[in-house]
């Protein structure tokens, strides 16, 4: 069975059908790469993993390790191993990072029936993880990403993967903002999470991460549906040829 | 034709409620004549209602209705049962100082342990007290004028004055704390603080229920005095029955260089208002005059401040905020009053509301009036619901519906919670708030 298992789904934002039977298998230690122009609707189908109000599924499903995603409220999914680094990680004024960050942990076991952590063993291991993304202690103490900079906020994106141990992490448009040594840290961060047991769906407009991120798969996405899929050298082609060629096939 | 008829009514069962308390309140001579100019200066308004502008929001004559007759002094059942109900409040190391259906129990207060430079008396020892002139000065509420503060001045039963000397520096926050133990009965305390020149301390005042008690009208003022370079943190709680009235007055008087940090939280009682009065009486002084409501069900609950900056080179900041879920009615009104020779005055305030259902309500009203103009004044006011975005970042991370909501709201009323200075102070203002979040669910 595989991991995440999306079928035929057809989603609408205010009655306007953003993906139009979109299907896609993602098996344990994979790394599939979605990519696709503006408005192709690869962040649509992050939040809809994800479970974000505000899409309604019209059609098709999501299946994680073959349970229904699509009836499990956001808290649900997380705790079952769903993890969607945001494009755009929120600021959260007068929430203490470390307060957010023990908070999300211990909902996330308790929802799994598993104990709390101790507070030594949980400072440990943020201490450890954020040492090895180059975050610095004092932006654990302050607001969850007040203040931070675009490779702040999606290390500390990245500082949650590692924190949360998720078995399926989505990587919406991890590229986006970030210079050339700040998106080789958050890949560094991201490859040492890669496991067999742990799968990735990397969303990207670009060639460029999948340098840092190389993938198993490539999907290419255009006006709500996949239209190819490959191996790595699909980006390769991407990147030489551009999206235009693969539009006549949607 | 109602309202006319309801009024007379009132009017005249407070007339006479206040002639059957007479002969239990404590005083007589020239206190006796105190409370019964007070009582005919609240005969000439009776319960404000909302054609008085300070009262629009908090109309007391549909919100209170009736008007109760004074509780009985607690007897050795109900002290038991207000000395369990302490143990709510178990903070580290506060120096006790207990009302009981507004009497001061004695037995339930930390008079062995005070420290030095600290003096405690009971008001209604020292209104028996040759009912001469001075004693009744205590009943005087000075310029400050308004018929629930008349009111009190004339019911007043009991209460503390609270002397601390020049210099001195308790480490223990004193903790004055009103306990209701009573039902559809009138409680009415009067406390007066006085910090000396130069003396720093702490005050925590909380308004809390034993089990059972219901329905019951409290009406306390505290009237405050900072001697020159005084520095006072004046926390309150009210954290009352869901079905209890409060009417709460605090008087400041601010000396010279003095530093003043006063919060109030109320998150119970089921209507409420708290009326601060600051004055600034000597220059240079600097006042942190924060809030938090935290309400739900019918809860109605009324924070009305007012900066009076009638000397040069002052400072204030005021920062609220209100959460209001179900149907509850928050109301803050915030006058800051800047006279002509209060040249230098620094005043900010800034409060926001936070509704957590269609039906809640907030109102907020600054009021600015400013006579000086070298001044520095601002004012901010917001009402919106919890941020859909932030609420989702938190769901996705695993955090439930109600965990994600509390956090927030944690977030939006922290700014004012953490101005509060004192560790353990601050940590019995945030398991208030958490208790209030948890009971919601």
């Amino acid at each position: 069975m595989p991991l995440l298992e999306v079928k035929n789904l057809q989603v609408s934002v205010e009655e306007r059908e953003i993906l139009h039977g979109l299907s896609l298998a993602v098996n344990e230690g994979e790394v599939h790469a979605i990519m696709g122009p503006n408005g192709s609707g690869k962040s649509t189908l992050s939040h809809v993993i994800a479970g974000k109000p505000g899409y309604e599924v019209t059609a098709g499903e999501i299946l994680f390790r073959g349970e229904n995603l699509l009836e499990m409220p956001p808290d649900e999914r997380a705790a079952k191993g769903v993890f969607l680094a945001f494009q755009y990680p929120v600021e959260i004024p007068g929430v203490a990072t470390m307060t957010f960050l023990r908070t999300a942990l211990n909902a996330q076991r308790k929802a799994r029936g598993e104990g709390e952590f101790s507070t030594p063993d949980f400072l440990k291991k943020v201490r450890e993880v954020a040492r090895r993304l180059n975050i610095p202690q004092d932006m654990l103490r302050r607001g969850v990403n007040v203040g931070f900079s675009g490779g702040e906020k999606k290390r500390n994106e990245i500082l949650q993967m590692a924190l949360f141990e998720p078995s399926l992490c989505i990587l919406d448009e991890m590229d986006s903002g970030l210079d050339i040594d700040a998106l080789r840290i958050a890949a560094d961060g991201v490859n040492a999470l890669r496991s067999p047991k742990r799968a990735m769906v990397v969303i990207t407009h670009y060639q460029r991460l999948l340098n840092y991120i190389v993938p198993d798969f490539v999907h290419v996405m255009s006006k709500g549906r996949v239209v190819k899929s490959g191996d790595k050298q699909l980006a390769l082609e991407l990147e030489a040829g551009g999206y235009a060629q693969f539009e006549d096939a949607a | 034709m109602n309202l006319a008829l309801a009024k007379t009514d009132t009017a005249r069962a407070l007339g006479n409620i206040f002639a059957t308390a007479r002969e239990r309140l404590p005083g007589a001579g020239a206190v006796a004549e105190m409370r019964q100019r007070a009582f005919e200066a609240f005969e000439r308004t009776g319960l404000p209602h909302r054609r008085i502008e300070e009262w629009k929001y908090t109309d007391l004559r549909a919100l209170m209705r009736e008007v109760l007759p004074l509780a009985a002094a607690p007897d050795a059942d109900a002290l038991e049962r207000a000395g369990a109900a302490l143990a709510s409040l178990a903070t580290a190391d506060a120096q006790l100082l207990v009302l009981v259906d507004g009497a001061f129990a004695p037995t339930l207060s930390h008079l062995a342990g005070l420290e030095a430079g600290v003096q405690v008396r009971a008001l209604r020892e020292a209104l028996e007290d040759k009912g001469n002139q001075a004693s009744a000065d205590l009943l005087n509420n000075g310029a400050t004028a308004g018929p629930m503060i008349s009111l009190n001045a004339a019911m007043a039963t009991d209460g503390v004055l609270v002397t601390i000397a020049e210099d001195a520096a308790p480490a223990k926050p004193l903790h004055v704390v009103h306990v209701a133990t009573c039902s559809s009965a009138a409680i009415y305390t009067r406390s007066v603080l006085t910090v000396g020149k130069g003396a720093r301390v702490t005050l925590l005042e909380s308004f809390i229920a034993v089990g059972g008690a219901r329905s019951y009208q409290a009406n306390d003022t505290v009237t405050v005095r900072l001697g020159e370079a005084a520095e006072l943190e004046q926390v309150r709680l009210m954290v009352d029955a869901p079905d209890a009235i409060n009417m709460s007055t605090a008087i400041f008087t601010i000396g010279a260089k003095a530093r003043l940090n006063t919060f109030n939280m109320t998150s119970g009682g089921g209507v409420s208002r708290y009326q601060g009065y600051l004055t600034f009486a000597g220059e240079g002084a600097d006042v942190r005059a924060n809030g938090v409501n935290l309400l739900n069900g019918r809860q109605h609950a009324d924070t009305t401040l007012f900066l009076d900056h009638a000397v040069p080179n002052c400072t204030s900041r005021e920062i609220f905020r209100s959460v209001v879920d179900d149907r509850a009615h928050s109301v803050f009104q915030g006058r800051i009053m800047v006279r002509p020779d209060a040249q230098k005055t620094d005043a900010k305030m800034m409060t926001r509301a936070l509704l957590l259902s269609d039906e809640a309500e907030a109102d907020n009203k600054p009021e600015l009036e400013i006579f000086a103009d070298d001044v520095t004044c601002g004012h901010g006011a917001t009402t919106g619901a919890l941020d859909e975005s932030l609420l989702f970042y938190l769901r996705a991370r695993g955090l439930s519906e109600k965990e994600a909501q509390a956090l927030l709201i944690q977030a939006f009323v922290g700014e004012a919670i953490e101005s509060i200075a004192d560790d353990a102070v601050r940590e019995l203002a945030i398991s208030t708030a958490q208790r209030w979040l948890a009971a919601r669910g």
